[in-house]
Order: C-alpha cells, then structure tokens, then sequence
C-alpha cells in the first residue's frame, strides 16, 4: 500500500521532544489498521492554548491510556482523534494527525467518514431514548444497512462484543433506560462497536460505574484490543496500569502554558521505572 | 412536644415537630391551589350548563348538534351548529397545516442552529410576537391577506376560511415554537455528541435523537397552539366573513363557534332562548377543547410510561 511509506516517513521524521516513540509494542507502525500518529499538536480554545507539541503514534489493536492531572487536556486530546472538537465552537488544532497515514484534518476529509471508523464512549453512559435494538444499529443504519437478519446479525455480534449479550438477548425490545449504569455504558459500547470502527475512544468510561461494572468493562476492554485500538482516558492509576499497553502522561505545569506530553511509553515500563521523576510523583499520588 | 431521638451530642435526629408543621402547611396549600383549579373548572362548565339548560329542553341537544343550518332570528328560528363546529374545525385546520412545520421548523432552527444574541433576539421577537393582541393580527389579516387569497385564487371575496386560518396559524406560533424550543433545549447534548460520534451528520442527529427525544414536548405545544387556534375569537371574526353555511372547501366563508357567540350575545334578549342557544355552543366548544386536551394528557402519559421508568 502506498499509505504504509508515509506513515513510516511520518514515524522516522517526526520530530520528537521528551516522549519517545514506542517501539516496545508488537505491530506499532507496521500494520496499517487503526494506527494514529500525532505530529506537534496544538489545540487551543480561542486565544487559549491549552496544549501544545504532543508526538506520540497511538499503536494499533493495543490500549493506550491518557492520563494526567484534572484540566490537563485529555479529553481535549481525545476529541482531536476524531475531530469531536469541530462541534465546539472557536477550537483550533494545530500540528498533524494522521490514521493509517492519512491526515485527518486535510479538506477532503468529511468528519463525518472519520468518525465512522474512530467510535467513541463517553464517560456518562448516553443511550438514546429507544430500544436496546434500535441503538445498537442506530449506527448500521445510517451506515444504510436496512436488511432485519443483516441488522440482527450485527446487533448479535456487537452486543457479544461488549458483554453484553447473555444479560439482554431476550429483552432487545425493552427501552435503554430500563438498563443499568453499567449495562448502559456497555451498550454504548457495543452502540459504538456495530459500526465497525477502526479505533475506539474512551473517556473515563468507568468513572460514573460501581466497582463490579467497572471491572465488567475492563474485561470487556481486554477483549476488544484484539479487534480494534483503543485510546482510553482515566483518572484511576491502577485501571490504567491493568489494561494498557502503553501510557502517556500529560501534564500542565502552570495555567500560563499549555500542557505537554510529559512521557509516553509502555505502561509496564512507565509504572515501574518512569523516566521522568514528574511522572513518578504523579504515578505514586504525590499529585493531581 | 414530641421528642424525637437524640445522638450521643444531644442533636435531634429526623424531623423535628417545627419542621413536620411546615411541610404540613405547604402540602395543605399546594393541595388547595390544586384543588381550586378544578373547582373552578368544574364551576365553568356548571354555568355554562345552567344558563344552556333552556335551550336543551325547548330545542334539546339532538337537534342543535344534528341539524345543518342557523337561522337564529329567521322564522321559524332554527338552531344548527353543524355550520359553526364545521367553520371551527376548518379554520383550526388550516391553522395546524401552517403551525406545525413552520412552528417546529423555526424551534429546531433557534435551538440547534443559532447561537449567541441572534438567538436571544429571535426568543424576544418571538415573545413579543404572543403579546401581539389578537385584533392587530385581524387589522393584518384585513389589510394584507383578505385582498392577497383574492387575487391569487380569483375569488369574489378574500374572506375564507384560509384567510382566518393563516392569520390563526401565525398567532399560533408563538405558543408552539417556544414550547418546542423549551423541548429541544432540554434534550442532553451527550445525546447529540453521541450521535455525531456515530458518523451522524448534524440533520441526521437532529431528525434521529433530538426531536424524537422531544418529541412529547413538541406534541404539548401543538396542542397548546391547538387550543388558542379554536378557542380566538376577534380575528377569525375579522377574516372569515362569518357565513352561517357548512363549506365545501377553505375557499369559502365560514363562520366560527367563537365568532357566532361574540358576534351575536350582543344582540339577545338576556335569559332568552337564543341567549340560551349561545350558551350551548360554549358548553360545546369547551366540550371540545377539554377532549382535545384530554387526548394530549393520555397521548403524553402513555409516551412517558414507555420511556422514563
Ligand atoms: N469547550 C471548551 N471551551 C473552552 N475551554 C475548554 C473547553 N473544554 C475544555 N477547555 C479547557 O481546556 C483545558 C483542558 O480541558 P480537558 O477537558 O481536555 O481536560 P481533562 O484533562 O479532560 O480534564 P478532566 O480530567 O477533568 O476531564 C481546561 O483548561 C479547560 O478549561
Ligand atoms: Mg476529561
């Protein structure tokens, strides 16, 4: 493929600051599926700059976690990927970013196409006010699948593919809201996953959960990775040590510059041997 | 005084008698507030059946609700409302075929299109629009409409049911886009952003999530806009020519059971029969209105039963 040598170049030639690349991680920049790379990204809102000069390439099929202290721009990061940000009024994002080689913020990318292979879950559970079934192939739908057993099938799976299955197999009729917090959240996982995405992020989906859903969406997590990238946003130091592969800390050192990326590398390494005594400190609860 | 049980500091746990005669007070006049509205409901459509209570035994309700024509004062006198409920029904229709596109057209435009002063400029015009008193719309309506469906529809006359019911459609308005916007601003934007993340464009999250999300509230302000549609009186008066004749389309000239009741209680003879008649076309048209909004409420209730549990 003619992507492949591009995002190679943009790997080789991306000028990286404090974070290294990872290399550590199986498939990084080889396969082509799902793999972002974040060339000196700035976002700012209006003359606000609240992050600047973030390299990092984002691995696919593996999790990366996003983390750091409240209002250091995660989210912010995230909605970068799949250009969320666009729907707030007055955002700039500077520097590159690139899926499977492709800018995405190039002109003739439609938001819209991007965010069909780029899911997201949000950190309050959000189903529409429909049935179970209907929000699962809401997406599907306007993918233009309209087939009952195509639609079915897809349902079937996506729901599988979240956990979800066995609890709700009999009641697909029944309204989301009827569900609970947990089983919500993994419903918008799988609302999310029946589009087929390529790559899906998180922010702080666990956050609003007990501690058994929590661990039911990180089982589920687990289980993704082997289909698609994940970029998940926590606040929960142990969560991110347990599901991901690799780790970035961001960090805004005063409210008069921007956040960076403190260190990104993988998380095993990142938990036991940081590079950067800032990251340390933060790891071990001395702050944020 | 009752004691209630105290901690180790000697702090009262639960509700103390002071608080418990508080609450007691204020469900008590929550309660009559309640109360009195359908008291008051209640004593409308006692009136009204007391004073129509002439009419129904010297001419009895079969007949007034059955019969085609109206010749109060002709000889003999005769007392259909089949023309009147007939003019009211079409009026009212031609009035929901305006409101109810432009009205939720103009609320998902205010509340998910614009921002900012434009969009508090729009909510006062809008505003400023329900405080427009009716017979100024009548003035608009003489002035510009009644000679406007003349021309363009090559009538003899411009004073038709389309007349009074464009004119009632706009005055609808109001009510309907501010209850609607009201509706689609209380939809979460997670809703929204979660359709976006799904590859929705912005129209397909707009006529996928939020106004079915809205849905229930959008139907009360049609509803609402309903109500104010049948129940005006002075402009339908002004426009629609006032025709005692069942139509046979919009084109024609009708007249209303609000107009009927205005324009002639004037003229009769205090504790009459006509008089009497009048107040049986009120017992009807609020008859009416209550089952139209009867027919919401249950609408409503069943809509929330399925989605809020
Ligand atoms: N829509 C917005 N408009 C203006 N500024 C914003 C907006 N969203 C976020 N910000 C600012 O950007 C900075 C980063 O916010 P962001 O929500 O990305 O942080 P975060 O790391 O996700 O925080 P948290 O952990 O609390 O969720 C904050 O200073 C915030 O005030
Ligand atoms: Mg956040």
């Amino acid at each position: 493929m003619v992507m492949s040598a591009v995002v190679e170049e943009a790997v080789m030639d991306a000028p990286y600051g404090v974070a290294e690349p990872v290399r550590t991680i199986e498939h990084a920049a080889e396969e082509i599926n799902g793999s972002f790379s974040l060339t000196d990204v700035s976002v700012a809102y209006g003359a606000e700059t609240v992050i600047a000069g973030v390299n990092m390439l984002v691995p696919t099929r593996a999790v990366t976690a996003l983390i750091g202290p409240s209002g250091c721009g995660k989210s912010t990061l995230l909605r970068c990927l799949n250009r969320m940000n666009d729907e707030i009024g007055n955002v700039r994002v500077g520097g590159t970013i690139t899926l499977d080689g492709l800018d995405i913020y190039q002109k003739s990318i439609d938001p819209v196409d991007l965010r069909m292979r780029v899911g997201q879950v949000f950190q309050r559970p959000n189903p529409f006010p429909m049935s179970l079934y209907d929000n699962v192939a809401f997406g599907p739908r306007t993918q233009g699948v309209r087939k009952r057993d195509e639609l079915d099938a897809i349902i079937e799976e996506a729901l599988k593919d979240a956990a979800l299955w066995d609890e709700v197999k009999n009641h697909l009729k029944k309204h989301a809201f009827e569900l609970s917090g947990g089983q919500q959240q993994r419903l918008c996982i799988a609302r999310a996953l029946a589009t087929k995405p390529e790559v899906l992020l998180m922010d702080e989906p666990a956050s609003a959960l007990d501690p058994i859903s929590t661990q039911q969406i990180e089982d589920t997590i687990a289980e993704l990775k082997n289909m698609v990238t994940i970029v998940i946003v926590t606040h929960n130091m142990q969560q991110a040590a347990r599901i991901s592969d690799q780790t970035a800390f961001m960090l805004r050192e005063s409210m008069d510059q921007p956040a960076h990326l403190v260190e990104v590398g993988e998380t095993k390494r990142m938990f036991t041997n940081p590079d950067d005594r800032r990251t340390e400190s933060y790891i071990t609860g001395r702050f944020g | 005084m009752k004691v209630t049980p105290t901690d180790m500091a000697g702090r009262h746990l639960g509700r103390t008698t002071r608080r418990r005669a508080a609450e007691a007070v204020v469900r008590t006049l929550v309660y009559a507030a309640g109360l009195l509205s359908i008291v008051i409901l209640l004593a409308i459509a006692v009136f009204l059946f007391v004073e129509a209570r002439r009419s129904m035994s010297e001419v009895s309700l079969g007949t007034m609700l059955t019969s085609t024509q109206w010749f109060p004062t002709g000889t003999p006198k005769i007392f259909g409302f089949l023309p009147l409920i007939a003019g009211s029904l079409m009026v009212t229709a031609v009035a929901l075929v305006v409101f109810v596109p432009i009205g939720i057209g103009a609320a998902v435009y205010i509340s998910e299109f614009s921002a900012g002063w434009f969009k508090e400029g729009m909510k006062t015009v809008i505003e400023f629009m329900a405080a427009v008193p009716s017979v100024v719309y009548g003035f608009l309506g003489v002035a510009v409409l009644i000679p406007w469906v003349k021309e363009t529809f090559h009538l003899t006359s411009g004073m038709t049911a389309l007349t009074g019911g464009l004119v009632l459609g706009i005055m609808s308005l109001p009510t309907v886009i501010s209850i609607s916007e009201d509706a689609l601003h209380a939809v979460p934007d997670a809703l929204r952003q979660g359709s976006l993340a799904l590859g929705n464009t912005r129209w397909q999250t707009i006529y996928k999530v939020v106004v079915p999300s809205a849905s229930s509230g959008i139907f009360a302000g049609v509803m609402l806009g309903l109500g104010r549609a049948i129940g005006e009186t002075m402009a339908v008066l002004m426009l629609t020519g006032n025709a005692a004749v069942i139509p046979g389309s919009v084109f024609e000239s009708v007249r209303t059971m609000t107009g009927t009741i205005a324009a002639e209680m004037g003229e009769v003879v205090f504790g009459g029969l006509h008089y009497s008649v009048l107040f049986s076309v009120g017992l009807v048209l609020f008859a009416i209105t209550f089952a139209i909004n009867l027919a919401a409420d249950l609408v409503l209730e069943r809509q929330r039963k399925r989605w809020r549990r």
